[in-house]
């Protein structure tokens, strides 16, 4: 029998608001094993930890129950004041009577009925714990990180730093992400590819870093410190450690009509391209679906016109498998498609287009060669439009959009309008705004600057349509301070489209067992305690994946995902989780159920032999279960027909006694 | 294939050529449009307080008699289509209507909104498909440029008519394709005409009427058609110097079978 | 200001509109063809009957003009549903006794030899009970 002592606490006013802690301690007095019960302010404190240790020295205890908050809080904490008291940290359990007790009962008599049921639970479960010693597994000291934007790029120079080894997997034939597509940045409107291209020579040229480009994640096994990565290797039909990105084979491409995507289709690439001018690597590739000899083995020029010899038309898509320590998801975002917003005549205008093909349309680089024009005709604009919140901040039941605020639009907007007004003095630019929200550094006195030094119209209200009427646009709007429509001739109109998350990231987190939000954004641990680091052990987040930020947060983030990374790589060995699954071979019949539920690949098989009752030995398949790979999520336990199957520190027999309890 | 039809008010009267071409086209195609017996008027608008139910009586004794004789119902008018589909959308949703109306109905047996609801050009569409009609054309419109007209009433709200996109639609267009003709595509083709307005303040209607027939011109329209009587009233009133036409009409021509109904 | 609190609830419910889900962007009203024609426009009438300010609006010419052509419905990015409350409201209007907007003996004056049934019979069902 267990010698049990109960501790409850308080939590401040916490519980003993709506519990009263006095006579849950006194109730749990009576309860099989218990020998020892009280109650105290705050157990969590150094006062309450010592009350427990001399508790166990006192009155010799074999268990401890603590009545206080969630386990997510400070069951470690208990467990180490229990291993510090000499008992095996298993030996704790925790009722939890805060969250789903006191918090959510309003008058003391049921919320203390309550904690005392769970209480009642948990001393029941601890009469059945045994000792539980956590297996050890070794760390592979090197990190992946899933794409190649600034939120890639920082996280990975980081780790590299720290001295680790860091791979790249990058989807698009260069690194650099949507950051490379913008022209100027806010609110300082230094040139984005001027601060980003360093970064992205820095990756290039780092000894620790490799880069994957064109390259896909399409399998993940292991566990944290030991994952095990399939890397697929599109072929690109170029030799990338040859090709010295001349640009011979871009120039001499016959098939000059392909749109180019990283100017949105706003001009045209060649089959055989190279993305931009800093790309990195800086390699060219061929795109199957446009090249002619690809396709129907007629052309061939870009291999007669490069020197190095690096044209492969027979390459084909390459696996690679790595093990690595930690994965960082950076997968990013997009704008969201303009197809169910045509009230704003994006499908039947040219000149309606997005804020990023606005970045495109002013950049040097873009397809204007940095000159404001209209996609249409070429001429200059004079009456600007744009349009914020296009998508986002809908409600669920409108069907389209998203319900969240894309939180970058209002600046960037801000961004567009002013350095607009400051190239074009002559055009008149007017922004369409819901709110003006610009919580960030030097954010508010910039978007004043737009209005105020730039004379910048604000005009609070939405665009209600936009019909192309000969060379204008007419855009008919609110203006809800005047109390009155608006009727614009406009010569551009820019829709801040909302943002989404990557369509990658969903089954990168099936792969992950990573868990997202209904937007598919990633989930953090803890939303403002653990915000860069995945529920799922040894995977960490960076940047617009795990929700819509900004470049400067978007850094932020990606540092602290790598210094999260390089506390994980710098351990030699990491502590398991104890609670692992055991299969009883002599009820187990071999018949893979619990293997084929089992999400992390721990069920293995093998023959062996069992002596019959009758002295003859007969050979029977049973399940073993290997304790490194196993996280205990108990499916198997759920899964198993006979019973054989069952977890340490959640036994059948242990779940079962607090059933019981409960139900008494 | 049989659907059960309902015409409506105005294509007893005023609109008599939006019925009388939409039954000669669908012979053609192999339709046969059996008219309801004993219709009443849809009543023109979908009321959309919760607490109307007489209102909406008339449309559910026609889907009723569609849902009976396990024929789809469609129906032509732009108006009386919103209405009908509206109220079977109410039923199938709105439990607590439906149970109100099934005891106004209790002689007549229960109806849950089990009727399936087609425009006339979502029967094409969907039930003969504007590729059958493309093989049907025996005058080619080739070389016209028409621009298609929806107004508000075929394609919202969307959640319930489900149409088409709602502000970019193509179904029209389709079908003009399909008769050889060039589709004009306009913004201000889902923008109301002024509907009812023009009973209290013509002017008002006509400001409405003359921005869409302006924004279909500029894009090079010669012609709009459309499917409902109003708005085909509204967008003459307003003075129209284009044809405007019902598209069962345009149908009918294509299809070869316009001579001979006037004959 | 008034506030209405009998009237705001049943125009509420009648309508089945939730006036909260408002953000105040005034999409509705930037993409209502009878705007010109109204003195309390879409959003002034969601946020009036949210505020239970209704007496102004049951008085208002603006229950006649609403076209319930629903583009406000579709291109709000809320569903708040604005057509929806202008109705309730105009029923709520011409459900009492004698308030009819129109008349029977209105007609003859306003009709042409064209007039399509359906302008009838529409404007009949809006604008009486």
């Amino acid at each position: 029998m267990q010698r049990v002592g109960v501790f409850v606490c308080w939590c401040g006013s916490n519980i003993a608001g709506t519990v009263d802690v006095e006579a849950v301690s006194e109730a749990l007095k009576s309860e099989p094993g218990v020998v020892f019960s009280t109650n105290y302010q705050y157990m969590c404190s150094q006062a309450g930890q010592d009350m427990i240790k001399d508790a166990v020295k006192e009155h010799n205890l074999t268990g401890i129950v603590v009545c206080s908050c969630s386990p997510r809080m400070h069951e470690a904490t208990f467990r180490k004041t229990a291993a510090a008291a000499g008992l095996n940290p298993y030996m704790v359990e925790i009722a939890n009577i805060r969250e789903q007790c006191s918090w959510v009962h309003k008058d003391v008599l049921t919320g203390t009925e309550k904690a005392i049921i769970l209480g009642k639970a948990a001393v029941a479960k601890v009469n059945l714990n045994t000792p539980l010693i956590p297996g050890e597994s070794p760390v592979t000291k090197r990190a992946l990180v899933i794409g190649g934007g600034i939120a890639g790029i920082q996280t990975a120079l980081d780790i590299a730093d720290a001295g680790f080894e860091v791979d790249i997997v990058e989807k698009k034939p260069t690194i650099g992400g949507k950051m490379a597509q913008l022209d100027k940045t806010f609110p300082t409107l230094d040139c984005a590819a001027c601060i980003l291209t360093p970064k992205m020579v820095d990756v290039a040229q780092n000894e620790k870093i490799r880069i994957f480009s064109y390259s896909e994640v399409t399998e993940v096994q292991g566990f944290v410190g030991n994952f095990d990565v399939t890397i697929k290797k599109n072929a690109r039909y170029v030799k990338e450690e040859i090709c010295t990105g001349c640009g011979a084979c871009v120039e001499k491409c016959p098939m000059k009509k392909i749109p180019n995507e990283f100017n949105l289709g706003m001009d045209n690439r060649s089959a055989i391209y190279i993305p931009f001018a800093q790309a990195v690597p800086k390699v060219a590739t061929i795109d199957p679906n446009a090249c002619n000899m690809l396709k129907n083995g007629k052309c061939g020029v870009c291999s007669k016109v490069c020197a190095a010899g690096a044209i492969d038309y027979t390459q084909k898509d390459e696996y690679i498998n790595e093990k690595y320590g930690a994965i960082v998801v950076a997968t990013g975002f997009n704008p969201i498609s303009m197809d169910k917003f045509d009230e704003f005549a994006y499908n039947q205008s040219k000149d309606v287009i997005t804020s990023l093909e606005f970045e495109r349309l002013t950049n040097a680089a873009g397809p204007s060669a940095g000159k404001l024009v209209r996609p249409s005709d070429g001429k200059h604009p004079h009456t600007i439009v744009f349009v914020q919140c296009v998508g986002s901040r809908c409600e669920s039941c409108a069907e389209k959009g998203k319900e969240y605020c894309s939180k970058i639009c209002c600046m960037y907007t801000a961004k567009h309008a002013m350095l607009t007004r400051d190239k074009y003095p002559d055009t008149e630019v007017y922004v369409f705004y819901i709110d003006v929200r610009t919580p960030g550094k030097n954010f508010d006195e910039f978007y004043r600057r737009a209005v105020e030094e730039y004379g910048v119209k604000y005009v609070k209200g939405m665009v209600g349509k936009v019909t192309p009427e000969g060379d204008k646009l007419k855009v008919q709007a609110s203006d809800l301070i005047a109390n009155k429509q608006l009727h614009i001739d406009a010569d551009l109109v820019v829709l801040a489209a909302a943002i989404e998350p990557d369509k990658s990231a969903r089954p990168l987190a099936t792969m992950l067992t990573a868990s997202m939000d209904t937007n598919d954004f990633f989930t953090e641990a803890h939303p403002k305690l653990r915000p860069v680091e995945s529920p799922t052990a040894g995977v960490f987040l960076s940047g617009a994946c795990q929700g819509p930020k900004d470049i400067p947060e978007t850094v932020s983030q990606a540092g602290a995902a790598a210094s999260k990374v390089i506390g994980l790589l710098a351990k030699d060995k990491l502590t398991g989780n104890p609670c692992v699954a055991n299969s009883n071979e002599l009820m187990c019949n071999g018949c893979s159920s619990c293997a084929n539920v089992c999400p992390y690949g721990a069920i293995s098989y093998e023959d062996k032999e069992f002596r019959m009752p009758d002295r003859t030995t007969k050979v029977r398949r049973v399940a073993v279960v290997n304790p490194a790979v196993c996280q205990g999520c108990g499916a198997c336990t759920v899964a198993c027909p006979s019973g054989a199957m069952d977890l340490k520190g959640f036994a059948n027999s242990q779940i079962m006694a607090e059933v019981d309890a409960i139900c008494k | 294939m049989k659907v059960s039809y309902f015409p409506g008010c105005t294509l007893k009267n005023k609109a008599k050529d939006l019925d009388m071409y939409a039954y000669k086209s669908a012979e053609v195609l192999g339709v046969t449009l059996e008219e309801i017996e004993n219709w009443q008027c849809c009543g023109g608008v979908f009321t959309t307080a919760n607490d109307e139910v007489a209102t909406k009586l008339s449309s559910i004794r026609a889907l009723k008699y569609a849902g009976d004789k396990e024929q789809p119902l469609v129906t032509v008018c732009s108006a009386c289509h919103n209405v009908i589909k509206q109220t079977n959308h109410a039923m199938q949703t709105n439990s607590a209507f439906a149970d109100k109306v099934n005891r106004y109905m209790a002689a007549d047996g229960s109806y849950k909104g089990e009727t399936e609801v087609y425009h006339y050009l979502e029967m094409l569409r969907d039930l003969v498909g504007f590729d059958v009609i493309k093989e049907k054309v025996v005058n080619t419109l080739k070389g016209k440029k028409i621009a298609a007209y929806y107004g508000c009433l075929l394609l919202r709200p969307n959640k319930v008519m489900r149409m088409d996109d709602p502000e970019n639609p193509t179904i029209m267009e389709d079908l003009i394709k399909s008769l050889g003709a060039d589709a004009v595509v306009y913004a201000k083709r889902n923008e109301c005409c002024g509907g009812y307005i023009s009973l209290e303040s013509p002017d008002a209607a006509k400001k409405n009427s003359i921005a869409i027939i302006e924004n279909a011109k500029v894009n090079g329209a010669q012609m709009i058609i459309t499917a409902c009587p109003l708005c085909k009233y509204n967008l003459e009133k307003c003075g129209a110097d284009i044809p405007v036409v019902y598209f069962t009409e345009l149908l009918a021509e294509a299809l070869g079978v316009k001579e001979d109904t006037n004959a | 200001m008034h506030n209405n609190k009998y009237l705001r609830d049943e125009i509420i419910r009648i309508s089945g509109a939730d006036v909260s889900k408002c953000m105040r962007c005034g999409k509705c009203s930037a993409t209502c063809p009878a705007y010109d024609e109204m003195e309390y426009h879409p959003h002034q009438f969601v946020n009036m009957v949210e505020c239970g300010d209704i007496e102004p609006l049951l008085n208002s010419e603006s229950l006649y003009k609403c076209l319930s052509c629903f583009a406000c419905i579709d291109r709000c990015p809320r569903g708040v549903q604005p057509a929806k409350v202008v109705e309730a409201v105009r029923l709520t209007a011409i459900r009492k006794q004698g308030a009819n907007h129109i008349t029977a003996d209105d007609i003859p004056a306003v009709v042409d030899a064209d007039t399509p049934q359906q302008l009838l019979v529409s404007a009949f069902r809006k604008y009486t009970k």
